[in-house]
């Protein structure tokens, strides 16, 4: 399989054998940290806004705290079990990697349906992105995580296709460490919303 | 090589249980504690912090990259150092901006 694997190399798992794939991976975290960044500037808007609710609805009127933990735990459980995934990727076995993938790719549906519907409730009572410029922001900071979620559900998708036909490759098991790294960078953002918009937003 | 494998996923349980331990500290600490807010936003932000780097850490293995992984940890730490900049130097000029000084 792996042809001429560096001896330094050999004892890392495979999607670290090829220059390529270790190059790849680095690069990755090179992409994470401007997604940090690119979250931050989303943060510090919706910081700066979270007062500005001219005359309509407040965080505090807003939240419920069963949404969101519901949305926290499936999103939290979803990156453990993407880690198992990667773990059975690891010992090389193929049908526990798909299956704690798959469950991986359910948790975040979930999440996505309990967000969703988060949406639809907050624009029934009126507190749709148009209203202030704290739901403006709110819906921009929460939007787009949501956006990185579905779209990695697309991308976890066609990656559990291409190791569903190949098998693990160095080539296959780099895509999927690096979408499973996206799959838990996308936890980190959630901690920070669940921490400064959530539970911030209701005692304040 | 299995120990390695055995001590990963301890890991990945390890990890997982701080995880839920840290977010229903942060839950706790806004429900049902009689703190100001100042105290309890405090609190949860070093919450935060600590489960940023147990995602890090026991999920995202940023210690064992390759060879070069000080450049992986470098690069995370700029990122974040930008981050805080941009949050708390964006809420501490408006802060100053709507005093009205």
């Amino acid at each position: 399989m792996a042809a001429h694997v560096d001896a330094k190399y050999a004892h890392l798992p495979q999607e670290y054998h090829t220059e390529e794939g270790r190059l790849k991976i680095f690069g990755f975290w090179i992409f994470l940290g401007a997604e940090i960044v690119l979250f931050a500037t989303l943060f510090a808007t919706y910081l700066v806004m979270h007062g500005a609710t001219d005359g309509g609805p407040t965080s505090q009127h807003l939240f419920e705290v069963k949404e969101f933990m519901i949305e926290t735990m499936l999103l939290l459980t979803s990156s453990f079990t993407s880690g198992l995934a990667i773990y059975h990727m690891r010992t090389n076995n193929k049908s526990g990697f798909m299956i704690w993938m798959i469950i991986t790719l359910l948790l975040g549906l979930g999440f996505l349906y309990f967000e969703i519907h988060e949406f639809i409730t907050y624009m029934g009572e009126g507190a749709g992105p148009t209203r202030s410029a704290f739901l403006s922001s709110f819906y921009l900071l929460v939007g787009t995580h949501g956006a990185h979620v579905t779209l990695g559900i697309f991308w976890i998708t066609g990656i559990l296709l291409q190791i569903w036909k190949r098998g693990f490759t160095p080539m296959t098991t780099r895509k999927a460490f690096i979408s499973g790294l996206y799959w838990h960078f996308l936890d980190v953002v959630w901690i920070f919303i669940f921490t400064a918009v959530y539970l911030t937003g209701v005692v304040s | 090589m299995a120990n390695q494998q055995h001590a990963s996923k301890k890991h990945l349980y390890i990890g997982f249980g701080l995880s839920l331990l840290l977010t229903f500290a942060a839950l706790l600490v806004i429900l049902e504690t009689p703190w100001t807010v100042g105290m309890k936003l405090s609190i949860i932000s070093f919450l935060a912090v600590l489960q940023f780097i147990v995602q890090l850490v026991y999920f995202m293995h940023i210690t064992e990259s390759f060879e070069d992984k000080v450049w992986t940890i470098i690069n995370t730490a700029f990122a974040v150092f930008v981050a805080v900049v941009t949050v708390f130097g964006s809420i501490w000029i408006m802060i100053y901006n709507t005093m009205h000084v």
